[in-house]
């Protein structure tokens, strides 16, 4: 490990070859075009435009204009379906990382007895299911629909990620538990006090994937609810995108037609795209530098 | 003899009760994932047997009276099961052959980048868009790739015909490759990487002794290095042939005049269902049935010729 750090250290310096820097340049216009889009839906989110076809917007803003915004957060529908995805994004990732870190680590114990019995069951479920028809007519006969549980408790547990937080505990050193046991500590203490602290980094990977997939919920929604009042803010957007009209309420209507010689509806779109997405964009690089490491240590097979 | 053996036997059943007696914290905590695995998925695979009855609302799930293989054979006749099917293998096909390629190649890319902090930097980018929904990039998409988006202008531009991919059949399916790769190659490449970490550093050392250049060692050291990931990642890509027919995509991107080389399984089972309203649930369940099925077989079969071939499966 030490000889690899001096070896990049004096190729960093000595030898930045055109290999390095062709591949620099290429990877470069990749991140662009990866960027890019996004950049675009802020330009037009902020732009007065009448028409999208008369001012092409590439690199600046057309006429600064935050009506778009203005238009999302004077609808009452908005703040309705965010406090539903705040919901489901608070009390889903809870519940998902209750059940994913008490399981897991159940499951790690390589002595418990019935382990493998119900991993192997754990893990069919991975290759098999019972199809979309099957569990909406189980969620039916839960009294589900229309429900806004619908969001949060069918996909209460992520089998993916109870099996990779099962085998990065299982990696844990066994003698941590052993030293914990000969002091007097239960499990549920030995849990929360030694090996959810020393897991932080781990924990919080699966708290960002589970919390992203609560946030970006639509297909639940979508299958299960109509009713306008448990919507979350993805079918909102959907919404907004599919048919403006349907969705903002009166209030918006009006402002829109008061300015409709200003503001047109891509810019709304866009805007609505904007609010859905900062969020995930403002914790995802605290956490992005744990992802290599928490699928390489939960990739190692037992 | 026979007294040692019983006396035997009641040790052995008294060591597992005191073992069930020490563990009862972590059956307790076990207990709610148990529970959530019977009712969410336990439930609905007995829920299967739908796919051999006749359903009514009336009768409900568990009450429809049994029809026997009547859904399964009224499936093969029908023109748009048969459209769908070929459509998710069309779609998984060049997933495997286009993604995956790319999300190895960016890894292996990364992997030799010698400037630290914009090695970081590009892949903390290039591995966003997985965690944006196809709801937000289809209306991104969308906008961008419209008649009028800047895709078009672009190409107005500079004197090129506009190009129409979302609802031109000609142009759909290489679109959906193309925004997949997009969304999901950085995250993709990251398992790749991590396999590439793990590779012996003597390796390239010695490498670099014998005076091997860049990309002979990508060829020699890296590439086989992950030789048994890739392996993985295959049979479960094969595997998943009919079943990941990535749904969100589709169904956020799709419209009637692509249909006919858009429409896969899961779109046409979720519109038919619950859209149109078109199609019996029995029958429905059927082709989800169906789509599971041939998934658990082939996924077992890839394994089977991977362990053959002397690489690493997955069970």
């Amino acid at each position: 490990m030490v000889m690899k750090e001096k070896t990049l250290k004096k190729t960093r310096f000595s030898k930045a070859s055109v290999f390095d820097v062709v591949l620099l340049v290429i990877l470069g216009l990749l991140a662009l075009i990866t960027l890019y889009p996004f950049y675009q839906v802020l330009i037009i989110s902020v732009s007065n435009t009448v028409s999208y076809a008369q001012h092409p917007l590439y690199l600046l803003p057309y006429e600064f204009d935050t009506l778009g915004y203005r238009t999302i957060f004077h609808d009452k529908a908005f703040f309705t379906s965010l406090g539903v995805t705040l919901f489901v994004t608070i009390v889903g990732t809870a519940l998902n990382m209750i059940l994913s870190v008490a399981g897991a680590y159940a499951l790690s114990r390589k002595t418990l007895i019935g382990r493998n019995v119900i991993l192997g069951l754990i893990v069919f479920t991975m290759l098999f299911n019972g199809g979309v028809i099957p569990t909406y007519l189980v969620i039916m006969d839960l009294g589900l629909v229309n429900n806004i549980w619908v969001m949060v408790l069918p996909s209460a547990i992520s089998t993916y990620y109870l099996i990779i937080m099962k085998n990065y505990f299982v990696s844990l050193p066994s003698s941590l538990l052993e030293a914990a046991k000969l002091d007097g500590a239960n499990e549920v203490t030995i849990l929360w006090r030694i090996i959810i602290p020393i897991s932080m980094p781990f924990i919080a990977t699966f708290f960002l994937f589970y919390a992203v997939e609560r946030w970006n919920e639509w297909y639940q929604a979508y299958l299960y609810i109509n009713k306008t009042e448990i919507q979350p803010l993805q079918i909102y957007l959907r919404n907004v995108l599919i048919n403006m009209s349907n969705n903002l309420s009166q209030i918006a209507k009006q402002m829109m037609q008061s300015h409709t010689q200003k503001v047109n509806s891509q810019a709304i779109q866009m805007a609505t795209i904007v609010v859905t997405t900062v969020p995930i964009l403002c914790v995802y690089p605290f956490v992005q530098k744990h992802f290599v490491k928490g699928i390489m240590v939960g990739g190692i097979k037992e | 003899m026979t007294t040692t053996k019983t006396a035997k036997m009641g040790t052995k059943r008294s060591r597992v009760i005191k073992q069930l007696k020490n563990d009862w914290i972590l059956y307790a905590l076990l207990l709610p994932v148990v529970a959530w695995y019977i009712i969410f998925c336990y439930l609905p695979m007995a829920g299967v047997t739908l796919a051999f009855k006749d359903f009514s609302f009336r009768d409900g799930l568990w009450g429809s009276p049994w029809i026997g293989f009547k859904n399964f054979i009224d499936m093969f006749q029908d023109r748009l099961f048969i459209r769908a099917t070929v459509n998710t293998i069309i779609f998984s096909l060049g997933r495997i052959a286009f993604q995956t390629p790319c999300a190895i190649l960016l890894a292996v890319a990364l992997n030799e980048m010698r400037f630290r902090r914009s090695k970081k930097v590009i892949q903390t980018i290039v591995t966003f868009p997985h965690f944006i929904s196809w709801v937000v990039l289809s209306g991104m998409l969308i906008n961008l790739f419209g008649s009028t988006g800047m895709i078009n202008q672009i190409l107005g531009t500079i004197g090129l015909d506009p190009i129409t991919p979302i609802t031109s059949s000609s142009q759909f399916r290489a679109f959906i490759w193309l925004s997949g790769i997009w969304k999901e190659a950085g995250w993709d490449s990251i398992i790749y990487l991590a396999a590439i970490t793990s590779i012996d550093e003597g390796l390239y050392e010695a490498a670099e002794v014998d005076g091997a250049n860049r990309m002979q060692r990508i060829w020699h050291i890296t590439l086989p290095g992950i030789r048994s990931t890739i392996c993985i990642m295959l049979i479960l890509a094969v595997g998943s042939i009919l079943t990941n027919g990535g749904f969100d995509q589709i169904y956020n991107l799709y419209s009637a005049p692509v249909y006919d080389v858009a429409d896969t399984l899961d779109t046409y089972v979720f519109r038919e269902s619950f859209i149109t309203g078109g199609l019996d649930y029995g029958y429905t369940t059927a082709i989800g049935f169906f789509k599971s099925f041939i998934g658990v077989i082939m996924i077992v079969i890839c394994n089977k010729i991977v362990t053959k071939a002397g690489e690493n499966g997955l069970f």
